[in-house]
């Protein structure tokens, strides 16, 4: 087991709090349903909308009659780019809401009612006449789409295009060369809470209840679009019912909301309907990625090439960083990794739990499978051979890196000494069972923020209360928070009491990029220590200097996923019999949430590999698959035997807490892992994912 | 909202005659499917007749060895019968492949048997779909159409029926006994569902104010053995990309003297294969003899774009059916070692 030396926490009361497997502490309210949601606060005189979207795939709005509408029984109003309240220049124009008649792609809202009840918003939304000019529309990204362009940069700030060495040189000399394209569908995020948001304004200020991943930019955000004072605007997100990225950033709801209550004068409340979270809230664009790789007769690479392919909509870019994860994984000579895209008429794209690295690792871990099959090396063997001494890409050393004892602790889990590397040999009956391998990695990220903490010192229960702006969005955040701060005080985890979940608290970052607990969990740490120091009452910190002086490090958290599938012969099912993974993501501070965490990534990447789909209509424009009938997420049967360990890994260069982030590691890898089962079971490489029956298809009829 | 009226029955002639009163009704039941699409706009009915309460529940022996079946039994209560798992295997199968345990909770035999497509371009209110809007086209004919039909559809539409239990009824002879304004009438199961030529937006061939009132199963023949089989993108909680019932019977000498085999996820109607039955019995039960007689049926086939798949998947699914329940129980190679 992975132990660095350079251990620093020995603090005995630390160890028995921070690491503990600690019951969420919203656990009882969720469970017996007094957790409040956004949709679930309803101000007096509370309104309802509901939004109208474009029924055309690209073009603008002519003419709305609203006349029937709003002669409905409790119709209020309804809003257009005609009547609706002028917006600020949005960073993210997404946000420019009903401000032009323009119709960037099916989907995109061009009105919203507002009536006393939800039935009656609803009603008036489909009386409305909407008249468009339709213009020709592309929805389908290609290989050879003739309007492909090279980004500047892609999702997170990563340069679109680099090369190291010289890949050309060392692809050709390469002793072995695999040349291998992987495509995917988009995937939506598609959370279990749909997004929501109740708005009121009293007086001049305004009050959002909202479904987000970050009060604080939606308060930022909202004071930007309605000209006020930061100050002016308090947002709630004290509860959310998941996001996987889709709630990152503002969304339409809370814009919508604020529109209509600023128009009526009312508390306005809007719930995006499911059908139109696939056209508004973004989604995971689908890719096109070319493997090239160069290998060696031991395995190691000589060149790494992954260019991938993908689109964005006429509104934003939004690149999909595929590509990256190539800079990260492996040593070669030379490594040529890149992005193209094209603007289409279909919705942007945007976040979705671990963005590039969880597409970009299908197809590197897939590809290395191919390289490991093609070569007679054990996939987990040809890993080992290839793990690199510094970052490739930056050439900058790794504050720790334990994909290795990932590997090895993985497969002497999962019992792979026992594998027999032949495909298609191991039968069930109609069965054909496999296993396979990929490793998983995400960046390690981190943001500023601030956090409070007070010694009531008054007697009162409990004694200390931290404040700070993070979001729950069901990972267990506030939990771990009063973990860090109980361990730092050096009291009983009762004794800490916290508030999250409110721009009115010190602001904080968003929960994304599994940044939350670091970013937050390094201020509330260092309010913590302040406070135990001075022997103050209150302190209030900023860690931006703190984050400002990080040395110069490569960082990331790593894993290995293993998987076992059985593909049914008679019909082309795949299922899963067994996934384990194991990772390396520093300290792991809740062993019960992040558990969770793990394995409901996992989960996701299994349902990434074989039954998550979305389809943009050629005709229609936009996507067809629009419920969650529709949208297969995993059930239950499908997620048999899941489980995650990790590695102990005390990494001295990340933020005073020690943990790396693993809200997204998890996904990474999976699908790599089942999809190279599935060639390990049947013998077929399968390049075009997921592997739904229609692609797998009958492979034995008799 | 949309208003509409509501009225709950308390006998089926008292549903019938309130149907009869009112131009744009519907018999509301466990309200899974009926409920979802008014909340989509897709039906707009002004009138609400609650047939959930009528006393349609009963499971019952019918003198000649078979079962008749009440409309409101539940299909969570329906596919745990002891009759149903004991004589009619395949059906209970097929109803608990569908839908999850809270919808088979709720779901009635009446209700199953008259849900709708479930085809995205029917439920979507922004685009051209025959069957919700006579007349405006069909998007799936040349849109997404991985999950359409490739048996009977035509230009008009290309959408499938979406239920399991069906198929198995259909396998089984069941037949339909409705109520209507003209007294009581059976229609067969194979029957019931129309294709839908250039009238897609009726479904079945109920006459307007016909509510369904009973299910009967013949006697299955003595010795027979049925299977439901039902491919599907996840492993529960999915509609079936295709599916296939069989009841299958053999004589001494290894021929085949009874089959019937239906399809479910190839139509707009579950899909008797009369012409595969034809060629089946009399012949040996073989996996060649049942290739033959399969891909006899599935001749007719007519894919779209995206769901060619559709029949070699119905093909392999239907003989792995035929072979398995023919085969002796020590056929099957079971091979398991190592991982």
């Amino acid at each position: 087991m992975a132990v660095d030396d350079t251990t620093t926490r020995t603090d005995a009361t630390a160890q028995r709090v921070l690491g503990s497997p600690a019951l969420r502490r919203e656990g009882r309210a969720k469970v017996t349903g007094t957790a409040r949601y956004a949709a679930e606060h309803t101000p007096p005189h509370c309104a309802y909308g509901w939004p109208v979207a474009a029924a055309v795939p690209r073009g603008s709005v002519t003419g709305i009659d609203d006349g029937e509408a709003l002669a409905l029984p409790g119709a209020l109003a309804v809003l257009t780019h005609d009547n609706a309240p002028r917006l600020g220049e949005p960073d993210d124009p997404t946000l420019r809401l009903l401000q032009s008649p323009r119709v960037p792609h099916r989907g995109w809202y061009v009105a919203l009612a507002v009536g006393e009840t939800l039935e009656t918003a609803r009603e008036m939304a489909r009386a409305l006449r909407v008249s468009y000019a339709e213009e020709p529309h592309d929805s389908l990204v290609s290989a050879d789409h003739p309007e492909l362009y090279h980004p500047e940069q892609a999702n997170g700030g990563y340069p679109g295009d680099r090369e190291t060495g010289d890949f050309d040189a060392e692809y050709a000399a390469a002793a072995h060369r695999f040349d291998l394209t992987y495509t995917l569908s988009p995937l939506h995020n598609h959370p279990m809470e749909p997004h929501a948001a109740t708005a009121v304004w009293e007086g001049g200020h305004l009050i959002a209840y909202d479904s987000s991943q970050g009060a604080t930019l939606v308060g930022q955000t909202l004071a930007a679009l309605f000209g006020l004072d930061p100050k002016q605007v308090t947002v709630v997100s004290e509860h959310v019912g998941g996001g996987f990225g889709s709630k990152g950033t503002p969304r339409a709801q809370v814009v919508l909301a604020a529109m209509g209550a600023r128009h009526t004068g009312r508390a306005v409340k809007v719930v995006l309907p499911r059908r139109e979270l696939c056209s508004v809230v973004g989604h995971r664009a689908p890719t096109i990625q070319r493997l090239r790789l160069g290998a060696r007769d031991d395995g190691t690479l000589a060149a790494l090439g992954h260019e991938a392919i993908t689109h964005t909509s006429t509104v934003d870019e939004f690149v999909e960083q595929s590509a990256v994860p190539s800079r990260v994984m492996y040593g070669a000579d030379g490594i040529r990794t890149g992005h193209q895209v094209v603007a289409l008429d279909v919705p942007t794209p945007s976040w979705m739990r671990a963005p590039g690295d969880a597409s970009g690792m299908l197809a590197l871990e897939c590809a290395m499978d191919e390289v490991a099959t093609e070569l007679g090396i054990d996939p987990v063997e040809l890993r080992l051979r290839n793990i690199p001494e510094r970052e490739p890409d930056s050439g900058k050393p790794f504050s720790s890196h334990h994909l290795a004892d990932c590997l090895r602790e993985g497969a002497r889990r999962f019992g792979w000494e026992r594998r027999d590397p032949r495909p298609a040999t191991r039968r069930d009956g109609h069965l054909l069972l496999g296993t396979g391998v990929a490793a998983s990695t995400y960046p390690v990220l981190v943001a500023p923020s601030t956090a409070s903490v007070q010694a009531l010192g008054d007697g009162s229960d409990p004694s200390y209360h931290v404040r700070v702006n993070a979001t729950d969005i069901g990972t267990g955040a506030r939990t771990v928070l009063a973990q860090i701060a109980a361990e730092e005080l050096g009291v009983p985890l009762d004794a800490v009491r916290i508030d999250v979940g409110s721009s009115d608290l010190p602001t904080a970052p968003l929960a994304g990029g599994s940044s939350g607990t670091a970013s937050w969990g390094w201020a509330v740490h260092k309010a913590c220590r302040e406070l135990r120091e001075s022997g103050g009452s209150i302190v209030t910190v900023d860690t931006t200097s703190d984050v400002q002086s990080l040395e110069e490090y490569a960082r990331h958290a790593f894993g290995a996923v293993f998987a076992e599938v059985a593909v049914d012969t008679v019909t082309g099912e795949v299922r899963t019999r067994r996934l384990l993974g194991v990772f390396a993501a520093g300290r792991i501070l809740n062993a019960r949430t992040a558990r969770s965490q793990f394995i409901g990534g996992m989960t996701m990447g299994l349902g990434m590999a074989l039954t998550e789909h979305s389809s943009l209509d050629p005709a229609l424009g936009g996507f067809v698959e629009k419920d969650l009938a529709g949208y297969h997420v995993p059930a239950h049967a499908d997620v048999p035997d899941i489980d995650a360990h990790w590695i102990e890994e005390h990494d001295p260069h990340l933020n005073p807490v020690g943990g790396k982030g693993i809200g997204e590691i998890g996904i990474v890898g999976t699908p790599a892992a089942i999809a190279n089962a599935v060639h390990h079971a049947t013998g077929r490489r399968y390049r075009e994912l997921p592997l739904t029956p229609d692609r797998v298809g009958v492979l034995l009829v008799e | 909202m949309r208003p509409f009226t509501f009225e709950r029955a308390t006998t089926p002639e008292e549903a019938v005659s309130a149907y009869a009163a009112q131009p744009h009704a519907r018999f509301l039941a466990g309200g899974t499917n009926l409920v979802d699409l008014m909340k989509l706009g897709v039906e707009t009915p002004e009138h609400l007749i609650d047939v959930s309460k009528l006393p349609l529940n009963e499971i019952e022996p019918t003198p000649d060895g078979g079962l008749r079946v009440g409309a409101n039994v539940r299909n969570s209560d329906l596919a745990a019968h002891p009759s149903v798992c004991r004589g009619y295997p395949a059906l209970s199968q097929a109803l608990l492949s569908g839908a999850s345990g809270q919808l088979r909770n709720q779901a009635t035999t009446g209700g199953n048997l008259l849900q709708r497509t479930r085809c995205p371009y029917f439920q979507d209110l922004t685009a051209p779909c025959n069957k919700r809007e006579p007349g405006s086209g069909c998007s799936a004919v040349r849109g997404v159409n991985r999950d359409m039909a490739v048996l009977g559809h035509s230009e008009h539409c290309v959408a499938t029926h979406p239920s399991d239990m069906a198929v198995a009824l259909a396998a089984y002879d069941a037949e339909v006994e409705v109520l209507g304004p003209e007294g009581v009438r059976t229609v067969p199961v194979a029957a019931f569902h129309r294709l839908p030529g250039d009238t897609p937006q009726r479904d079945t061939v109920l006459r307007p104010g016909e509510l369904i009132s009973h299910l009967t199963l013949p006697p299955v023949p003595a010795g027979a053995r049925a299977a439901y089989r039902k491919a599907r993108d996840r492993a529960s909680y999915a509609f079936a990309l295709a599916s296939a019932a069989v009841v299958v019977a053999l004589d001494g000498a290894g021929t085949v003297r009874h089959a019937t085999l239906a399809f479910g996820g190839l139509a707009h109607r579950p899909w008797r294969a009369r012409t595969a039955e034809e060629a089946l019995i009399g012949s040996r039960a073989e996996p060649q003899s049942f290739a033959r007689a399969v891909d006899a049926e599935l001749e007719a086939a007519r894919p779209l774009s995206d769901n060619a798949f559709k029949v070699p998947l119905a093909r392999s699914v239907a003989v792995h059916l035929l072979t398995t329940l023919t085969a002796r129980a020590d056929d099957t190679p079971n091979s398991a070692a190592g991982i």
